[in-house]
């Protein structure tokens, strides 16, 4: 084996101009898979992080619609315990009502939740346009488009209409944008208590509990579970997944497109080493033939073959890695959006460049067990006979 | 006959298979332990399939070929590379050397297929058989970076590095002027000496086939002349 090293090492060397188009070769295959793989992540990464990044994952509702989930606190209590996955929670209590400002009357979405524990679900402290702070009991936060078609400032007071036709007068303290035009239009937060008060319901009951897990593509079996152990018969449990179906098969279409791009250009990768190593078999066949007639074996010559492949798989592997690294920052850099960020934000998967690094170092060591095994063929007679 | 490294038996090799052209026709032959012969013949005879059959390189169509008591012709592909690492070296007609290797790695390069490390004694040894064959001012040259002479010398070298009990030349100075033939075969004369190593070569020169032991002329694939000097 060692000596196999030593005659594929200096074969390569020797030829130092092929060697660097060969695994020049390998690396543009790999460095190419390694773009299209990371691209197609990160694409697929944004567009979830954008689908359900600020969005729930799981969401506990009443069996009945418009129906209150009774004793929230226990049944939060209980599943916090008893799952570990769940990242954040927040009880919420949603509904319908209108908004009066002067003569006009607009429906909205009263939103009432725990707002320090709903902050980190939605973030609506980022996504603040106005004001600072998030509200307190009788204040709310309104959306961008509400604040600019009823042309309503920080400060100013308006009526909430409940449908059982109570009045409440709530403070504006800011407006947000969530960059969902239809929750701008139609959302109006508030705190918990406050909606209680508005929609009459106890200081226990909500209309929802929302979460966020540790892993959001969990969220169909983990709330199948949860369902199952909760043991409480008017209470669902919804995930995300089951209402986002097209969104899924659109991602797993583009996984499935991404792997056969990926999967044609490690073979072409493969065919084309296989070809050139095969080549360097007729070009090195009068040494191979000389080695044997001095006594090395069928197994030695064709191991020099296959290290050859091994060594130029590793040197075009890691170039492959360096190359596709340089295409993805040159891609940050290079295609911007207006506003100066990546079209497509990057994702560095490590594993995945790993295994891409992995992939050519097998093909091409696959690939050389075409010239491996003409090498192993060769007969030194015909070398001495035909010079 | 006990005294015969190596014993042929009604060899005979024919190429082809739907074309048959028969090249050696039951060819006997033994050749003594130490001793320096010469093969001559016109070019088409079969002298080199001859030596390339002696060699294991080739199979004989049919009959026996013993080396060192044992039969070749039977042997796997696996033990054959073994017999020629260990007891045969060959000296071809054009050198043969590897060119991605030095001149000094070619000569080991027998001791590596043995799979053995080079120790003080196999460098000293090296050197010995490179200052032998006066090669010691270019051994670190690559094999491509010499010249005919200095890379026939070193194909010796090699040949000579594993101590094998024969040793196979085809036209060994084919390619060389007069004054280099000639040194070259006194050198080939002092390792039989020296070394009891057993010499079978192939010449067109019949200057040189004269300081041979012993001649054998093969004609058509048979032996035609066997004639040995006492």
């Amino acid at each position: 084996m060692k000596l196999a090293f030593r005659i594929a090492l200096r074969f390569l060397t020797s030829s130092k101009g092929q060697t660097v188009l060969i695994a020049l070769g390998i690396a543009i295959g790999i460095s190419v898979q390694i773009f299209i793989g990371s691209l197609i992540q990160g694409l697929q990464i944004s567009l979830l992080d954008a689908t359900i990044g600020n969005a729930s994952h799981i969401t506990i509702n009443a069996d009945e619609k418009n129906a209150p989930i009774n004793d929230y606190t226990s049944i939060r209590a209980t599943v916090t315990s008893n799952h570990s996955e769940i990242k954040n929670i927040s009880p919420t209590l949603t509904r319908g009502a209108f908004i009066k400002v002067g003569d006009d009357v607009e429906q909205i979405v009263y939103r009432g939740f725990e707002l320090i524990e709903a902050d980190k679900i939605y973030k609506f402290s980022d996504a603040l346009v106005e004001g600072t702070q998030l509200p307190e009991d009788n204040e709310i936060l309104i959306g961008v488009d509400i604040a600019k078609d009823f042309d309503i400032r920080i400060g100013d007071t308006v009526e909430i209409i409940t449908p059982e036709g109570d009045i409440y007068e709530n403070k504006v303290v800011g407006t947000f944008d969530l960059k969902v035009s239809s929750i701008n239009k139609s959302w109006v937060i508030g705190s918990l208590t406050t909606a209680q008060m508005l929609f009459g319901f106890t200081s226990d009951q909500v209309s929802a509990i929302e979460m966020q897990i540790d892993v959001p593509f969990d969220a169909d079996v983990l709330s199948e579970r949860m369902q199952k152990e909760s043991g409480i018969d008017d209470i669902l449990f919804n995930n995300w997944k089951a209402d986002n179906e097209q969104l899924l098969s659109g991602l797993s279409g583009q996984s499935t497109s991404s792997y056969m791009i990926q999967v044609f250009v490690v073979i072409s990768v493969v065919l084309g080493i296989a070809s050139v190593l095969a080549i360097t078999v007729l070009q090195k066949s009068r040494q191979i033939g000389i080695l044997k007639a001095m006594g090395i074996n069928d197994r030695l010559s064709s191991q020099i073959f296959l290290l050859q492949g091994l060594i130029l798989g590793i040197l075009g592997g890691i170039f492959g890695i360096i190359l596709g690294l340089g295409l993805l920052w040159s891609f940050t850099k290079f295609a911007l959006n207006p506003d100066g960020t990546p079209v497509v934000p990057i994702y560095i998967n490590l594993s995945f460049i790993g295994l891409s690094g992995l992939i050519a170092v097998v093909a091409s060591t696959v690939a050389s067990i075409i010239p491996a095994i003409k090498s192993k063929k060769l007969s030194p007679i015909e070398v001495i006979k035909n010079g | 006959m006990d005294n015969n490294i190596i014993q042929l038996s009604q060899v005979n090799k024919i190429y082809g298979t739907q074309i048959k052209t028969q090249v050696l026709f039951d060819i006997d032959l033994g050749i003594k332990k130490n001793s320096f012969n010469g093969i001559i013949g016109a070019s088409g005879s079969g002298k080199s399939t001859l030596l390339n059959i002696i060699g294991t390189l080739d199979k004989p169509t049919n009959g026996q070929v013993m080396i060192n008591g044992v039969r070749s012709d039977q042997m796997k592909k696996d033990e054959l590379a073994k017999l020629r690492n260990e007891t045969i070296g060959f000296i071809f007609q054009f050198h043969y050397l590897l060119p991605e290797f030095t001149a000094f790695e070619n000569v080991l390069m027998p001791h590596f297929i043995k799979g053995q490390k080079v120790d003080k004694k196999m460098d000293a040894r090296a050197h010995e058989i490179m200052s032998l064959v006066g090669l010691e001012k270019v051994k670190n040259n690559l094999a491509g970076n010499m010249s005919g002479g200095q890379q026939q010398r070193t194909a010796i070298a090699r040949a000579l590095i594993n101590n094998p009990s024969v040793i196979l030349a085809d036209e060994p100075t084919g390619n060389l002027d007069s004054e280099t033939t000639e040194v070259i075969y006194d050198l080939l004369r002092d390792v039989n000496k020296q070394f009891g190593t057993t010499f079978i070569i192939i010449t067109h020169d019949r200057r040189i086939a004269e300081k041979t032991d012993r001649i054998i002329e093969i004609k058509d694939g048979r032996i035609f002349n066997d004639f040995t000097r006492r």
